[in-house]
């Protein structure tokens, strides 16, 4: 089992590696670069003085170099005055030294936002923090409602209550958080005028029923329906064991059989698929946030890449294939534990 | 200038009407099919169930729409009208005397119109991009699941890799307006539109290799019409001019395809590691058959119908995906009347106007529910024998 998890952890490294490299080489291709300098500088700037600012700020330097730097193997460079020799931090709002040092991912430091005018760990874990509350509002609101779907369709196969409950489930796997927002915009801010149709009040003074529950609904649905229906496969392949037989036989009342016999084993499933949806949450989250402009992650996410502020996005990267990876984990080790019949070799 | 307005029923009884050409087409694909019913096989019998005949008819409802739009649409869907500014539903246009059915956007353009043509969009886009998938998908995924060891390993890890990324992450690397500047898409794409010609050439070298005369009919046909395409997608460069595909739509359809291929991939592995312990595979290996000869000619035969199912599925993603480009504006540009764009123009303004919003929201939404229960009674039917 341990060796099986350091396996994992190493394999996770060396996604993170690669994707990280991935994204480096993306935000600075040419385009992303003169986009940056565009927004640090201002629209009317010439070819030479765009040219001058990115040598100025070592974005000029050879790729590798600049990927050692944000990971912490070779030294940042502050800005050197090539005719006073003086050195000066190349981002002052950072509070970066003006001396060589090392200062990446592996020393914990996660660069300077030049949209922001903050350090990266200022401006994203707040909105780590933000988004959390967020993904911790749809779990209550989606693991029960669809688990409770789930066991009550497959709990009887074939019958009404199955097909409607199972075409409901289709219907909202069908309607991603773009479709679903705007609908309940409408209806419950618009018409019915019961919520509030931004988030935006709820990062200044706090979350309330009115500003939060559209966010939560409207990601909660879409997963909703895919959770409810792994639990229901898994509900009647469970309901069609001996042992569900056998209980039945002895002459047991039917709740009684499913709710000690059949939910146990029907809900290991599920605890995986619960896992997985992490990933798809944070595409739910992006869009969600800046639906609802709630100043969380997803709304980060979208900033940086907008603005092509390079250490931010990284970040950003960053923490979004660690979610997707430990969940994965998560879920791999979490269903040998509950399920005995499973071991990892 | 005060505008003149249709009643509720006079507008509904309005969209009915302009949609005559989809439910004729939609009459007779259901009357044949449901006279030569039992002759269809797996088709056949998805009219058994409820589920299925609605899946069956949303679908044909959209891709009949986007066959006729030209028709059903009565106005340009770029047009702007400028009396017809956040014009209501059922607001009649003074000059032809046509109705604006679902009423007049931000920029005066005919919402129902555009609504028709934004099903062109998708429903060109979405499948063939998941054809792609498939292919790029399968043709990894074979060997991949055959031969296990370290291809699997290597193969694998990319399909994690690429998986890992968070899909809006992806897009706003691989779709901005700079990167088509750079030849990243086009190398993908070049990489991309390769997987076909090299399944098909595949696929029949390993079955005709005895047969040299047909063989070199069916590569040489491949190459030809694999080439055409080829040429027109990624270079631009159709001699015949029929093909041609802008930069920014040649964007998307790469990325999306990036993005679907792996979620292929792996399904395809899955049921390959699962088929190649049958007797089949072993007797085909007795006899000394070529691995892709395994692959192709019996493994992926017998691998049909949950590729079948994921395939229906896989477009509704991929429809979803494009709405998700279109609500962020990556790619696509802002006046194209596609779906996810519309949604993204309209719900800013939900404050002041709300029914700009609801025909492309409910418009994806039943595209992609008919695609879902589609697949569904498909599941259902293929699990019954």
């Amino acid at each position: 089992m341990i060796s099986f998890v350091a396996r994992r952890l190493g394999t996770m490294a060396l996604t993170m590696f690669c994707l990280t490299l991935i994204v480096f080489f993306m935000v600075n291709l040419e385009p992303n670069l003169r986009k940056l300098s565009i927004s640090q500088l201002d629209m009317r700037s010439s070819d030479e003085h765009i040219e001058s600012w990115l040598v100025k700020n070592g974005y000029r330097d050879n790729f590798f170099v600049r990927y050692g730097r944000w990971l912490g193997v070779v030294q940042k460079q502050p800005y050197v005055d090539p005719e006073t020799g003086v050195t000066t931090a190349r981002f002052s709002y950072c509070d970066e030294p003006d001396e060589p040092y090392y200062g990446g991912i592996l020393q914990g430091d996660f660069g300077c936002s030049t949209k922001f005018k903050t350090t990266v760990a200022a401006k994203l874990f707040p909105a780590l923090g933000a988004t959390g509350l967020l993904m911790f509002w749809v779990m209550i609101v989606m693991v029960p409602v669809s688990l409770l779907i789930g066991v009550i369709a497959g709990m009887r196969e074939g019958t009404r209550t199955d097909r409607s409950l199972s075409v409901a489930s289709i219907a909202t796997t069908a309607t991603p958080e773009y479709v679903s927002g705007v609908i309940f915009t409408i209806i419950f801010a618009s018409w019915l005028g019961i919520l509030n149709g931004s988030a935006a009040t709820a990062t200044s003074r706090g979350i309330t029923f009115s500003n939060f529950t559209l966010p939560v609904m409207t990601m909660a649905i879409y997963g909703i329906g895919y959770i409810a229906r792994m639990t229901r496969a898994s509900m009647v392949e469970v309901m069609t064991q001996q042992y569900i037989r056998t209980a039945r036989l002895k002459g047991l009342a039917f709740n009684a059989v499913v709710i000690k016999h059949a939910l146990r084993n029907a809900l290991i499933a599920p605890f995986t698929v619960i896992m997985l949806q992490f990933p798809w949450l944070l595409t739910g989250v992006v869009i969600v946030e800046v639906m609802f402009r709630y100043q969380g992650f997803g709304y980060t996410l979208v900033e940086a890449a907008g603005n092509n502020d390079i250490d931010l996005l990284l970040g950003c990267s960053l923490v979004s294939v660690f979610v997707v990876l430990f969940t994965q984990l998560i879920s791999d080790v979490g269903y040998a534990y509950l399920n005995p019949r499973i071991r990892v070799s | 200038m005060e505008l003149e307005y249709l009643g509720a029923f006079q507008t509904f009884l309005g969209v009915m009407a302009r949609f005559w050409p989809v439910w004729l087409a939609l009459a007779i694909v259901l009357g044949l099919s449901m006279s030569f019913k039992a002759r269809l096989g797996l088709y056949g019998q998805l009219f058994d169930t409820g589920a299925g005949i609605a899946g069956v008819l949303i679908c044909l409802f959209w891709l009949f729409t986007s066959i006729f739009a030209d028709v059903i649409s009565p106005f340009d869907p770029l047009a702007q009208i400028f009396v017809m500014k956040d014009a209501l539903p059922g607001a009649i246009e003074p000059e032809s005397g046509q109705a604006f059915l679902f009423g007049g956007d931000r920029l005066a353009r005919d919402i129902f119109s555009r609504m028709v043509f934004g099903s062109q969009i998708v429903l060109i886009i979405a499948p063939a991009a998941t054809l792609f998938a498939l292919m790029v998908g399968i043709t990894l995924g074979l060997p991949a699941g055959y031969y296990g060891g370290r291809i699997d390993s290597l193969l694998s890890f990319l399909a994690n890799l690429v998986l890992a990324f968070p899909v809006i992450l992806l897009f706003y690397l691989l779709v901005t307006p700079g990167i088509m500047d750079t030849p990243i898409p086009y190398g993908m794409a070049g990489v991309f539109f390769l997987f076909p010609i090299i399944f098909f050439c595949t696929l029949f070298y390993t079955r005709y290799k005895s047969r040299p005369q047909l063989l070199v009919v069916q590569l040489a046909l491949t190459i030809l019409i694999g080439g055409w395409v080829y040429l027109g997608l990624v270079f631009n460069a159709d001699p015949l001019g029929i093909i041609a595909i802008r930069p920014n739509e040649l964007n998307i359809f790469v990325a999306v395809v990036f993005a679907s291929s792996p979620g292929v991939f792996r399904i395809v592995r899955g049921l390959v590691m699962d088929i190649k312990t049958r007797d089949y595979v072993a007797a085909a290996q007795t006899r000394g058959e070529r691995p892709w000869y395994i692959m192709l000619w019996e493994v992926l035969p017998n691998a049909r119908g949950p590729l079948i199912v994921d395939a229906c599925l896989r477009i509704g993603y991929t429809t979803i995906l494009l709405g998700t480009l279109g609500y962020f504006g990556l790619g696509l540009a802002p006046e194209s009347p596609d779906w996810g764009t519309a949604i993204k123009e309209s719900s800013r303004l939900l404050r002041s106007y709300i029914h700009p919003a609801l025909p492309p929201a409910i418009a994806l939404m039943s595209f992609v529910l008919g695609l879902n229960l589609l697949a569904d009674a498909l599941r259902e039917e293929s699990l019954k024998d």
